[in-house]
């Protein structure tokens, strides 16, 4: 089980509350489509994501993106707990959706990159260390359904 | 052989134009040094790398990440041809310095999202396919020479 320190739940929280899920899923998700293009094969049904132009106009990527970064408060609020909350969602991506586990990974680096472009200077090293320790454990929950 | 767009190109001379060296390769390696720790071990005679504090006020860190980003200008200037420009390099660190090829990935993971915390809102999702390309394509010539 990955160990947290204080100083580390704090930092995680405290990022968590400046991210608007509204605002943040969306844009998170649009990088995905538009920075690693193959990740538009999952979205099929989602009509015209066909350019940059489309993926950022386009709702129902945006809607999409809140839900999938909504998911990341059970982490938040389970930091203890993270393989059990995510067996579900987990065995969903697998076995229905069939995502590739590589594509966490993806997402997860896209959100950082977007939080560092939110939080500029209140980014630095040690916060971004600590966020992607978090991230790297909400990756590997949801992967544990595959492996 | 990679194609670069125009909108490629202008994109990586723009940031590279505007970047400030000193600032940005120093904070870049720091980063490096601080959220991947065990990259500090090709660092053992630069002094104090305790805690991410002194890391961050290291001067040998500060110098070495401008050099590093100094090593990009030539990326820039034969982006049709990097493999031979980085043949050099390549071979250097990996039979004199032997650094693990995939700390070059590391380091521009860091370089990314120091520009994207000092960017905000203009590194948009365009801007960061086009730099993540750029570095993806100098990170493989620095791991050709390598067997």
């Amino acid at each position: 089980m990955v160990e947290w320190t204080d100083s580390e739940r704090s930092t995680i929280t405290a990022v968590w509350d400046r991210i608007n899920v509204d605002e943040m899923g969306p844009e998170t998700l649009k990088r995905v489509l538009i920075v690693y293009p193959w990740t538009k094969r999952y979205f099929g049904r989602f009509g015209d994501i066909s350019s940059t132009a489309a993926v950022l106009a386009n709702d129902k990527v945006a809607n999409h993106g809140k839900v999938v970064l909504k998911a990341l408060d059970k982490a938040v609020e389970n930091m203890d707990d993270m393989h059990s909350v995510y067996a579900p969602l987990s065995q969903l991506h697998c076995e229905k959706f069939n995502v590739d586990p590589v594509e966490f990974r993806l997402f997860a680096d896209c959100l950082t990159i977007a939080v560092g472009c939110k939080l500029g200077k209140d980014f630095p090293p040690h916060v971004q260390g600590t966020w992607q320790k978090f991230l790297s454990a909400v990756v590997e929950a949801l992967s544990s359904f595959y492996f | 052989m990679v194609e670069w767009t125009d909108f490629e190109r202008q994109t990586i001379a723009g940031i590279f134009g505007k970047i400030d060296y000193e600032t940005v390769g120093s904070a870049a390696l720091a980063r490096c040094l601080i959220v991947y720790p065990w990259t500090q071990r090709y660092f053992g005679n630069f002094g104090n790398l305790y805690n991410a504090a002194a890391i961050k006020i290291n001067p040998l860190i500060a110098k070495h990440g401008v050099t590093i980003l100094h090593g990009l200008d030539r990326a820039l200037k034969n982006m049709d041809n990097m493999k031979e420009a980085y043949s050099d390099l390549s071979v250097l660190h990996s039979e004199k310095l032997h650094v693990d090829p995939d700390n070059f990935r590391l380091f521009s993971d860091c370089l990314t999202i120091t520009l994207a915390a000092k960017m905000g809102a203009d590194f948009n999702a365009d801007v960061q396919a086009a730099f993540q390309k750029f570095l993806t394509v100098v990170v493989a010539a620095m791991q050709r020479q390598y067997h």
